[in-house]
């Protein structure tokens, strides 16, 4: 049976990454799971510099999700070449480093830091809904997108992807803007903007006042998506949204992703990565499938 | 000290007051766990994706006790738990108190609200203080755990009704009795804790406060549960502690409240 695929020149043993930001840099989920089992991992957002992140509430729970708005604190890209890229390293997974910053230059700095670094592939985040400057400001405008897709290109030593919003009118565009700025691949969803209100306190849930959701309650929104950006793009599309277990993974291989990325099934369960790829082989030999390209969107 | 995530089976549920709930639970996870350390609850109901975080109010050898409070839909799910049934945790999480602290000096042991069940295994596992005093604080009459309190020391009660000892919050039955130590641990609400981080600061005690925020991963991945400490944290180099493994336990004047 063969689960490896190719992602933008890269090939992973199987399909299962996880997603920016519900996974640090690996470290804390390690004492649960072999990182050397995984696809890849997926490095929470580094910036040039680093940044700490929204006031407390940082996270809600909602039916079927979560909000979340930490605002990317994360130690600079200084502290994680010398420490998370090392550990990492002992690995033999992928490693993704998600890239975030407020200007095209920050993200550019970020990526130029990396170029010599035996880091695999880069995910460019212009999706977060939780800062104010920079992030989203890149991902709901086609021009800027492709512009910044563009500059981070030119400098980039490895594979680029761009992690697209899901908060747009037409997600289509956004990935033929990546595609057309050069990017390698694209990713997606990112959190989807929502508010929770704390009836009792009459104040918002969240410090930030609004948040992303995450978790199953976006699964067939970003099914939706992916399947419209994979049809839209030659580039290898990566799916994320609410991935709970096997199934909701497989939805989004054959809607047409060729890696999938797992997020707050991590906080559910820190088993989850190892168990939905174990979920991935079981249907697999329940189908006959003997290579799991076969399913990359057999669904059209 | 391995974390883990298990299915571990209740022994037994009781309420010890209205709204309170007292559950012991058999798991592998208890031989590891220290007082002031933390357990993850999962819900089984699929619409609440994150675990629970509660405080371990006691430890057997195979067996651990949680004494929590009814605060949403979550809670109230698992004070129907009944002997027998299963119960997904995850733990044992952060770190407890320092008890070498307590050797031979005076010791404070304060507890509010329901703050007061992670102190009860701290006071069980303090052998070598010079004086133990015990000082929880109750909204009211339903004093939870008075008499496991009772058995293990010296023991003081305010409540903010006057119905039992000192009508006030637990700084104020310090001041009434006169009492006087050389080191306090403590949990409780926020307000609680700022009061006696100060008071600690005024008397030159030596404070430890154990912290509570909203948590995602519980392990220190999502930086949810973040706190200022006035020195930089190890994690982001920022001043953002991560409370779930960081603390819950910080020195009183490492965290800004």
């Amino acid at each position: 049976m063969n689960l490896s695929v190719e992602l933008a020149g890269v090939t992973l043993k199987n399909p299962v990454m996880t997603a920016s930001g519900t996974f640090g840099s690996g470290e804390e989920y390690s004492e649960f799971v072999d990182l050397g089992s995984l696809g890849a991992v997926v490095t929470k957002g580094v910036a040039n510099v680093p940044w700490p992140g929204n006031p407390t509430p940082r996270i809600a729970e909602t039916c079927g999700g979560m909000l979340n708005a930490i605002g990317l604190q994360n130690p600079g890209i200084d502290v994680f070449v010398k420490r998370d890229i090392p550990f990492l390293k002992q690995y033999d997974t992928k490693i993704v480093v998600n890239v975030c910053g407020r200007s095209t230059e920050d993200y550019v700095e970020v990526v130029e830091r990396l170029a010599e670094e035996p880091v695999d592939l880069l995910e460019i985040n212009i999706s977060c809904p939780n800062v104010k400057e920079g992030g989203i400001a890149f991902g709901q405008d086609p021009r800027a997108a492709e512009a910044i897709t563009k500059a981070v290109k030119e400098k980039a030593g490895q594979p680029v992807i761009m992690k697209l919003s899901p908060n747009v009118t037409d997600i289509g565009e956004m990935a033929r803007a990546a595609e057309a700025g050069g990017a390698d691949g694209v990713s997606l969803i990112n959190t989807l903007t929502g508010m929770k209100i704390d009836i009792h306190k009459r104040t918002f849930a969240l410090a930030n006042q609004t948040g992303g959701l995450s978790g199953p309650a976006i699964h067939p929104v970003a099914v939706r998506m992916v399947y419209q950006a994979a049809h839209a793009v030659r580039i290898p599309v990566i799916g994320m949204g609410g991935i709970q277990c096997a199934e909701d993974a497989l939805e989004f291989i054959l809607a047409g992703a060729t890696a999938v990325s797992v997020g707050t099934a991590n906080f559910c369960n820190p088993y989850a990565t190892v168990e939905i790829l174990d979920g991935i082989r079981a249907y697999m030999e329940q189908y006959g499938v003997e290579d799991i390209r076969e399913l990359i969107g057999a669904v059209r | 000290m391995t974390k883990r995530k298990e299915t571990a089976g209740v022994l037994s549920q009781e309420p010890l007051a209205p709204g309170i709930y007292s559950m012991w639970i058999r798991t592998e996870i208890a031989r590891d766990a220290a007082p002031g350390q933390f357990i993850s609850v999962y819900s089984k109901d699929g619409s609440r994706l994150l675990p629970r975080p509660i405080s371990i109010c006691e430890t057997g050898e195979d067996r651990l006790r949680i004494v929590y409070r009814i605060a949403g839909k979550g809670t109230r799910e698992f004070s129907a738990y009944r002997a027998g049934d299963p119960i997904e945790i995850l733990g044992p999480l952060g770190n407890g108190f320092p008890l070498q602290e307590t050797e031979g000096k005076r010791v404070f042991l304060i507890g509010g609200g329901i703050g007061v069940p992670p102190m009860l295994e701290t006071a069980k596992r303090i052998t070598g203080a010079k004086e133990l005093t015990m000082i929880m604080g109750y909204r009211n009459s339903h004093m939870f755990l008075k008499e496991e309190f009772e058995a293990a020391g010296r023991l003081v009660i305010a409540t903010e009704d006057g119905s039992f000892g000192t009508k006030g919050n637990v700084l104020d039955a310090v001041r009434e009795n006169g009492l006087e130590a050389d080191v306090l641990f403590a949990c409780g609400p926020a307000p609680m804790l700022k009061a006696l981080k100060a008071y600690a600061a005024e008397t030159g005690m030596e404070a430890w406060i154990s912290l509570e925020e909203k948590m995602a991963c519980g392990i220190g991945a999502c930086l949810a549960c973040v706190c200022q400490s006035k020195e930089v944290d190890s994690h982001s180099h920022v001043h953002n502690k991560r409370i779930c493994k960081d603390g819950p336990v910080f020195r009183a004047e490492e965290v800004e409240l």
